[in-house]
């Protein structure tokens, strides 16, 4: 649906992408994480034809940017950073009038606008002028405004940005049931937001592409540890040298009193053999649980490592 | 076609929305008001002098004591107004950052000046057409000439298209309206006053300055003659502004 090659975008003398390709296949939701200033933004724009790339091209269902501009732009849905809305309009008639802008015929823009109003639960507002709408209503606003010609694949910058957590749980849950008719591109740079809805994620530091894949491999595949938290009473010394002793750990580090933190290999389980280890010394064991590695570790490894973890 | 339709509804709505339209209406026919007023009472007096003292009549005449000088004021007016009418048209859509969804939406760029130019001239055209009464009651109890007022009419159109094609070029350059405005004004001024280096120079280079002149073109019109060279001067001039508007909005 989305193809994007050998993309790199110079300014003169900032480098703000640096060759990126990537592809987003039919129904899927694909996350942009990255640090403020990683070219997020500027990707989106690129992907949605506002300013052209330096070298490679973008295809979206097909249509070259450059050379299709109409075409390519009739197949995208676009939400800007910080939802650009026309404040002095009322709901209604600001996606009427995107709706027009987007070639809907006209028979059928009153049942595209009824429509998107529907699937953004913007039914309490259609009157109500855009000004005084609270920032979640005026998010969803934008949403529609994205959706509002049906288009095949939808770009949003920060859908979720200074939304309170009501909001943003309302916000994903209407972004993942887009999935089902639309490709969806989203960016951020709150880490739970990608694991919550999207189904593959690109990390973006420095204009640069440091790893692509779905959330939960990316935490296995780059860490390449597990982790186990342990807490028992008993000799700090002599409880540490144990577990170090266990098959598959690759490292016992002590936290505070009574509290380590045991690494091992991934995919082998080793909380039976801690506890039973513990138990058979006689030592108490307070507590045992495996610690998944968290998104927010993978990004900080990725974005404060510059080599490439690409395979 | 339909996206110029699109842009040109949505503009008009934008300016009969927010206080715009209203108030560059009200000053408008306030002041233009005030100009036919005094140039209305300085003709009676005058013709009541003249029946007193038995002064022949025939050297009253309305065409050059009201007509003419009301044009020349409310095309000084327009001078003033035009820039802060149009410095909004893409420099706020610029700030708001709805220039981006405009320029991602399936429209080429032409289709979006168009649109844009079209409804400010739209808007212009209903503020003329509220000018009529000024004629209309000069008709009511006199005799103007009537092709010098449809001439003046015809080069206020003209003159009114010319300010705001450039005064959207001035708007598609930047974000900041205050500069746009500034820019326009500072152009429109210009193109007025070239005229007057003509004076200084001699032979081609005088006729080149005149030539250029926004106000001398007008001239003609108000003696209600059309003549297609002026046409020729305004079209070129509104059109190479739309032009550049449409490079610059590429340019981004």
């Amino acid at each position: 649906m989305i193809e994007v090659q050998n993309l790199t975008k110079k300014y003169s003398n900032l480098t703000a992408l640096d060759n990126i390709s990537f592809k987003v296949g039919k129904g899927s939701i694909l996350g942009f994480l990255g640090p403020n200033g990683a070219g997020k933004t500027t990707a989106m724009r690129i992907l949605t034809g506002y300013l052209p790339a330096t070298e490679g091209y973008v295809k979206i269902a097909g249509f070259d940017v450059l050379s299709d501009p109409l075409q390519a732009k009739q197949s995208i849905g676009y939400l800007p950073e910080n939802t650009p809305l026309y404040t002095q309009m009322r709901v209604r008639s600001y996606l009427e009038f995107m709706a027009e802008l987007r070639n809907v015929p006209g028979a059928e823009i009153k049942n595209a606008v009824d429509k998107v109003i529907e699937k953004c639960r913007l039914t309490e507002v259609p009157r109500r002028i855009i000004r005084t709408l609270s920032k979640g209503y005026r998010q969803r606003v934008g949403i529609a405004q994205a959706l509002v010609h049906n288009p095949p694949v939808l770009i949003l910058d920060e859908p979720t940005i200074g939304l309170d957590p009501q909001q943003i749980i309302e916000v994903r849950q209407m972004i993942k049931e887009l999935k089902s008719e639309h490709t969806v591109i989203l960016s951020t740079h709150i880490l739970p937001e990608v694991s919550a809805i999207c189904d593959r994620v690109i990390i973006l530091s420095k204009g640069k592409l440091v790893a692509e894949d779905a959330p939960d491999n990316l935490a296995q595949r780059i860490m390449g540890t597990a982790k186990i938290t342990v807490a028992a009473k008993g000799p700090q010394n002599e409880i540490k040298a144990a577990l170090g002793k266990i098959a598959g750990v690759t490292g016992v580090a002590t936290q505070g009193k009574d509290n380590y933190h045991v690494e091992s290999l991934p995919e082998c389980d080793l909380r039976a053999a801690i506890a039973k280890t513990i138990v058979q010394n006689n030592w108490e064991l307070l507590e045992l649980r495996s610690c998944d590695v968290s998104l927010e570790e993978v990004f900080l490894h990725l974005i404060t490592k510059e080599e490439e973890v690409l395979p | 076609m339909r996206a110029i339709w699109a842009v040109f509804k949505k503009e008009l709505k934008t300016y009969f929305t927010s206080p715009i339209a209203y108030t560059l209406f009200v000053v408008f026919l306030f002041l233009g008001g005030y100009f036919f007023f005094s140039l209305t009472a300085a003709f009676n007096m005058q013709s009541m002098h003249y029946t007193q003292y038995n002064a022949p009549m025939n050297v009253l005449n309305m065409d050059e004591m009201i007509v003419k000088p009301l044009f020349y004021n409310l095309n000084i007016i327009l001078l003033l107004m035009m820039p802060l009418l149009t410095m909004r048209i893409y420099a706020e859509e610029k700030k708001s950052g709805c220039m981006e969804l405009l320029l991602t939406s399936p429209i080429t760029s032409w289709q979006l000046v168009a649109g844009k130019f079209l409804s400010a001239l739209f808007l212009y055209m209903l503020l003329l057409v509220i000018t009529l009464a000024y004629p209309l009651i000069l008709f009511l109890y006199g005799n103007p000439d009537l092709g010098k007022i449809a001439g003046a009419y015809l080069g206020m159109l003209l003159v009114g298209a010319s300010y705001i094609a450039a005064g959207t070029m001035a708007s598609s350059l930047t974000e900041n309206q205050i500069v746009a405005a500034a820019t326009s004004f500072g152009l429109l001024l210009t193109f007025w006053i070239i005229g007057w280096a003509g004076h200084f120079v001699e032979g081609n280079a005088s006729h080149a300055l005149n030539y250029i002149s926004l106000v001398e073109h007008f001239a003609e019109f108000v003696e209600g003659v059309v003549d297609t060279k002026h046409l020729v001067y305004y079209f070129s001039f509104i059109g190479f502004n739309l032009f550049l508007t449409n490079q610059f909005l590429e340019l981004k």
